[in-house]
């Protein structure tokens, strides 16, 4: 089973400001552990909301919204992949994370599961969903 | 909250077991008592955690737990053997934290050095096969001898007889803890991706039994590869063998019909593929590449497994490409097997009569003789040759020689249709 380890923005991450080196070497080592562990999937970082944008459905219409965005506690900054046995093997992992903007801080991560292939009962709807590569599993 | 509390030891049993295990062996040179010592450790955990909550460093909380049985069990030893009083105080003083670490040892990174040792001994080939695979998955996947017997449908106490006897082999053979030198390693590093592969394969086409997959088996070895790999990162073929792995599981969910039926590789509907698996594998491939192993036999076969991962479709794969992979392929590891592939990939490339030429010289081959697949692609080639009932008889055929269910089914039912009922 596979879950995201989801990194809340903060004001810094939005305004652009890089991690200082012992929060990079700590998240290094880190991910460093969950390569050698053999669950790590995949991760990166998201660039600053100000190089983003978001579409708005209205009615009929859509409309381009221009980055940044202010609610910085709901936007993202960077994500985490692992693919584990077990729910509690995900929380002890989980458990490990270097708080994400250095010891000590106000943080806040967020885990979720991915859904698989197999959570989906037979649709024609989650048919074509798979078309396009959705909700594979491994 | 007590059964939580298991959960979460069992979490991190599985996270932490191995590295203990590797730890323990390395200072008392013995994996079976390291193992026992190890295991003592998580019995006093699932005694003292549910009543006093779970450690902030669990992980150090189970190696100090484990050092303390490992210096009990030299005391008591000593009781008996006075005269080893002395190589005790030296036991205690190498276990105790902080003290110098083997020679030998990385002093930058001995768990990751640990480990590697560990998974030499776990495949040392002084043991057989079905022993290197069951000690594999118990020291370095965590699992208990009652999953690995639920995964290779075998008694649990026969795993258990495996596991026991594998670590008195060890322990008669003196086998030492260390990763073998360069002239070795090869030879050595062969067995262990030879394991691995074998656990991976189990789960991707079970011999036996009712269900056509385990993929939790094929997860286990797809986890024990990645370590290797970042263990190993400058073998090519470590990634080979990941790159493999990788490729083969995005297929996995493809594999199965909505019965649980197997579904053939050209049948699949590729949109079911775990593009993420496929990229990683990719990768890895490139990796092996890079590192100047793209002809070893592993990454020979990932690239092969990566000409479908590429193709949109059965009809648009580079046959051609695959069909030379082959012949690389068997002029390295030169295999009946192989052979047979070679004829299926001929067949694909420049017709069904190139490949049943092929075949055909594989009849009286002895090591295919109950090999169900040797019946099953005849029969494929002589169906698109038009020659149906010559097909049905090697369907009925191979459906005889294979012990999978699912995989019977599946033949008897083309063999019907061939024979037009």
């Amino acid at each position: 089973m596979r879950f995201m380890i989801i990194v809340k923005a903060t004001r810094d991450s939005e305004a652009g400001v890089m991690p200082g080196e012992k929060l990079l070497a700590e998240m290094g080592a880190y991910h460093e552990e969950l390569a050698r562990a053999g669950v790590l999937l995949d991760g990166t970082g998201l660039k600053p909301s100000s190089a983003g944008w978001r579409v708005r459905y209205h009615g009929k219409e859509r409309s381009v919204i221009d980055g940044p965005f202010t609610e910085s506690k709901e936007l993202i900054a960077g994500y985490t992949l692992i693919q584990v046995k077990s729910r509690e093997e995900a929380l002890e992992w989980t458990r490990r994370f270097p708080n994400p903007v250095g010891e000590g801080m106000d943080a806040e991560i967020e885990v979720r599961q991915l859904f698989e292939l197999d959570d989906f009962g037979p649709s024609e709807a989650v048919d074509r969903m798979r078309e396009i590569g959705m909700g594979t599993a491994g | 909250m007590g059964s939580e509390t298991h959960c979460s030891i069992e979490a991190i049993w599985r996270i932490e077991a191995a590295k203990i295990i590797a730890a323990l062996t390395r200072r008392v040179r013995d994996v079976g008592l390291a193992e026992e010592l190890a295991q003592d450790a998580l019995v006093a955990a699932l005694e003292q955690w549910p009543r006093d909550g779970v450690p902030v460093n669990p992980a150090a909380w189970l190696m100090a737990a484990a050092k303390h049985r490992a210096i009990d069990h030299f005391r008591h030893r000593a009781l008996h053997e006075r005269k080893e009083a002395e190589l005790t105080w030296e036991i205690e003083a190498q276990l105790a934290d902080g003290a110098p670490p083997a020679p030998g040892a990385s002093l930058e990174d001995p768990v990751g050095d640990d480990l590697l040792r560990l998974v030499f001994i776990a495949c040392h080939p002084v043991l057989s096969r079905e022993a290197r695979v069951a000690l594999t998955l118990r020291l370095l996947g965590g699992l208990t001898t009652d999953e690995i017997g639920r995964a290779f449908l075998v008694a649990e106490p026969t795993v258990a007889q495996r596991i026991v006897r594998a670590k008195r082999s060890l322990a008669e053979a003196r086998v030492p803890f260390e990763v073998p030198e360069a002239g070795e390693l090869a030879k050595r590093l062969s067995s262990v991706l030879e394991v691995i592969y074998l656990i991976f394969n189990e789960g991707y086409s079970a011999t036996a039994g009712d269900d056509w997959t385990r993929p939790e088996l094929c997860g286990e070895a797809l986890r024990l590869g990645r370590i290797l790999a970042g263990l190993m990162a400058d073998e090519p073929e470590v990634h080979g063998l990941v790159a493999l792995m990788e490729i083969q599981a995005s297929r996995l969910h493809a594999r199965l019909g909505p019965d649980g039926e197997p579904v053939l590789l050209m049948d699949q509907n590729r949109a079911r593929w775990d593009r993420l698996l496929i990229r990683r594998g990719l990768a890895a491939l490139a990796r092996a590449d890079a590192l100047g192993g793209a002809y070893g036999p592993y990454a020979l076969q990932a690239a092969i497994a990566a000409c479908h991962a590429r193709a949109a479709d059965a009809a648009q794969t580079d046959w051609v490409r695959i069909a030379a992979l082959y012949d690389a392929l068997a002029q390295l590891t030169p295999s009946p097997v192989v052979e047979l592939n070679r004829a299926v990939a001929l067949a694909m490339a420049f017709g069904p009569a190139a490949g049943l030429d092929v075949v055909d010289a594989l009849a009286d081959e002895p090591a295919l003789r109950h090999y169900h697949l040797l019946p099953s692609v005849r029969g494929d080639l002589l169906q698109r040759l038009g020659r149906d009932a010559e097909a049905a008889v090697e369907f009925r055929r191979a459906a005889t020689l294979t012990r999978n269910l699912r995989e019977r089914n599946l033949l008897l039912d083309r063999a019907r249709r061939c024979a037009g009922l």
